[in-house]
């Protein structure tokens, strides 16, 4: 490659990234190549989620892209010595991007251009397979695209596992003259991060997934709903938004169809139960963010009153490959009854944490040995908590479980949104416990009795059994008030936290000093 | 405790009259109220409820409602401290120690020199690379408790 030539760098402009130096990583690139005399393109592309590598500095070359990581502002002079811009070696060098074992070994439909493209680059974005769903959809009827659906076997990202094409098939048979389509990210569960990473780094595909959904039960507005801790997600979607209706991919006639289908972002306000669907729909009505009794069902009367699909942002953002390739490209993805592929996500005490995208059927060992390379404290990893703060904290003995819905569900567990956050050996589960209760304190809505009121009591009882008053009474008693939060909550809040709480203290009794029969 | 707050009137009105069209407006009058005045005075809630038609109350019951909205003015910065579990996983709580004792106030507080207002946050979505934080817009990672002195002791001297 003669010096003349232009070479293109990427360093990552998501958060992630930005959070561990990439802007001035990116800025020190550009002034050692203007002292240099060398003329770059400097690309700002998503993170491929590898965040321990992070900031990442990509090259291209004639053999493909090639990696550094991670990088620091001092090092580029080195960089550039060592041939940075032919992909020459340095101690940072990781070779070719794509034969990194945490990316090859992934199978990613719904993140396929995520950390490849430029986010807000909607010619990057068609030439990666960007917009074919959505033409395809345009191609079908309003049925054909929830068929199409209901055959991939696509089923609610955001924890339940409901059918997404079933959702669809009852807005769709709604008759109603204003139907909505509502977008879940509000990603309030620690240990998740995949929202934000579509969000940030590849926005038209959330996009494209909506419009098809208005598409197939005949929407014509739709709302993003994201948590104000994201303004980067929201700064980069409302470019996207903007970027897409000027070239009639939104908007009104879009593509020249004749279908019109409106795009607004709205930002949440720290409230971590408006993730509940039918807290957010009060939420984006103005309200006080309360969960609503079902029935009836959003998709009857949602957003004001209205047939509404509430979807989460990974179910959405999973539909243009499912319309592009077909229902049974997708489903032939995964094991039993739960088809497709899902956005991993290693966090907490990891030595590689990131995004993962895999089919399901994996086991959580795989994940996080040969994926997360163990703790990043290199002291075992003695507990997980997979699905957020609702989700059961998992021992070593349950590492083998086969991450799908059902085996799941049969250990007491959830797979929840996909986070798995992993703790050390110098984890109090007692306290893990304790955080629990508290967090259900400060996030209930306070509509019902047993998540209002059982939450504090809650934190009251564990104090009680970690201090040793009277801990063989306060254990059962812990018991019988999780059992009273599960059957008499109105929604998961209330309904989940005990799973956390129970796991914790079935698995790991001698944290909160009792014998294990005495927990059993 | 409540004290005289001066805010630009007219800024909120025109903010209100903006928005008040919107579908679900509250909210979006709500966020572009904090983001112009840095919280939301008591006297913008009877304008609110005016122009919104709904009852004062309404009005107060959203803005408590929700965490991210304040009815105080902040310190000159915000500083917010992930506590959530993956943070917790890495260091989080031994950091949030620390945080209250370099600024010298508790989580809620702000401190006596009136520059940083020190807040729990559950989750910033960084949670592969905590303990993180923001102090305003900034987002920091793998925070420990020289970066944390670094990064205040940076904006003491802003």
């Amino acid at each position: 490659m003669s010096t003349n030539d232009i070479v293109t760098i990427y360093v990552p402009r998501d958060s992630t990234a930005l959070a561990l130096g990439a802007n001035e990583v990116a800025a020190a690139i550009a002034a050692e190549a203007d002292k240099r005399g060398q003329s770059i393109k400097l690309v700002r592309n998503g993170s491929r989620g590898m965040f321990w590598l992070e900031p990442l500095v990509e090259v291209a070359t004639a053999a493909g892209r090639v990696a550094y990581g991670p990088v620091a502002p001092q090092d580029v002079a080195g960089l550039f010595d060592a041939g940075l811009l032919s992909g020459g070696n340095h101690a940072l060098h990781l070779g070719l991007t794509e034969d990194i074992p945490f990316l090859k070994n992934q199978e990613r439909l719904t993140f396929a251009r995520v950390g490849i493209i430029d986010p807000l680059s909607l010619d990057d974005y068609l030439a990666h397979e960007g917009y074919v769903g959505l033409k395809n959809a345009l191609a079908k009827t309003p049925e054909a695209i929830v068929e199409e659906l209901i055959a991939s076997g696509l089923r609610g990202r955001g924890g339940a596992a409901f059918p997404t094409g079933i959702k669809w098939q009852t807005v769709l048979r709604a008759p109603a003259a204003q139907k909505y389509v509502v977008c879940n990210a509000d990603e309030g569960d620690s240990g998740t991060f995949s929202d934000r990473m579509i969000m940030e780094d590849d926005p038209f595909t959330l996009i494209e997934g909506m419009t098809i959904a208005a598409l197939a039960v005949g929407a014509t507005e739709g709302y993003v709903y994201v948590r104000s801790e994201y303004p980067h997600s929201i700064a980069t979607l409302n470019e996207a938004i903007t970027i897409a209706t000027a070239r009639g991919y939104l908007g009104e006639n879009i593509l020249g169809s004749g279908k019109s289908f409106r795009l607004e972002v709205r930002k949440g306000a720290g409230a971590y139960i408006c993730g509940e669907e039918t807290a957010m729909l009060e939420s984006l009505e103005g309200k006080r963010g309360v969960v609503r009794a079902k029935p009836p069902l959003p998709a009857i009367e949602g957003l004001f009153g209205k047939p509404t699909v509430i979807n989460n942002l990974i179910s959405l953002a999973s539909v243009p490959v499912i319309l592009a390739r077909g229902a049974d490209f997708y489903k032939n993805f995964g094991v039993g009854r739960s088809h497709g592929t899902l956005p991993f996500q290693l966090a907490g005490n990891i030595r590689q944490g990131g995004l993962v995208e895999k089919a399901f059927g994996l086991t959580l060992r795989q994940l996080l040995d040969d994926f997360g390379g163990g703790s990043a404290s290199g002291r075992p990893i003695r507990a997980v908590q997979m699905g957020g703060p609702l989700g059961a904290y998992l021992p070593q003995s349950q590492f083998d479980t086969p991450l799908d819905y059902e085996a799941f569900a049969a250990i007491g567990a959830m797979i929840g949104h996909g986070g798995l956050v992993a703790f050390d050996d110098t984890v109090d589960m007692a306290r893990q416990a304790r955080y629990a209760m508290q967090f259900c304190a400060v996030e209930s809505c306070g509509k019902c009795t047993p998540c209002r009121i059982g939450s504090t009591r809650g934190v009251e009882v564990i104090d009680k059994i970690i201090a040793n008053d009277e801990r063989p009474q306060q254990i059962h008693l812990l018991k019988s008030l999780c059992d009273t939060m599960v059957n008499g909550s109105l929604c998961a809040m209330g309904g989940m936290t005990p799973f956390p709480v129970l796991s914790a203290l079935n698995h790991f009794p001698e944290d909160f000093g009792a014998p294990s029969e005495q927990a059993a | 405790m409540k004290r005289q707050q001066v805010f630009d009137v007219a800024a909120v009105r025109s903010i209100i009259a903006d928005r008040k069209d919107m579908a679900g407006a509250m909210l979006p009058i709500l966020h572009g109220i904090q983001e112009k005045v840095g919280y939301i005075p008591a006297d913008a809630v009877p304008m609110i409820a005016g122009e919104l038609n709904v009852s004062r109350a309404e009005v107060h019951g959203v803005i408590s409602f929700y965490h991210f909205f304040r009815q105080e003015p902040a310190g000159q910065h915000v500083v917010q401290v992930c506590r959530a579990e993956a943070c917790q996983a890495r260091g989080s709580e031994a950091l949030a120690e620390h945080a209250q004792s370099v600024l010298g106030c508790g989580f809620h507080e702000t401190s006596a020199d009136g520059q940083f207002t020190l807040e729990p946050v559950y989750c910033l979505g960084q949670c592969a690379v905590g303990p993180n934080l923001t102090i305003d817009d900034e987002l920091h990672a793998r925070v420990d408790a020289d970066k944390f002195k670094r990064l205040i002791q940076a904006k003491r001297e802003a």
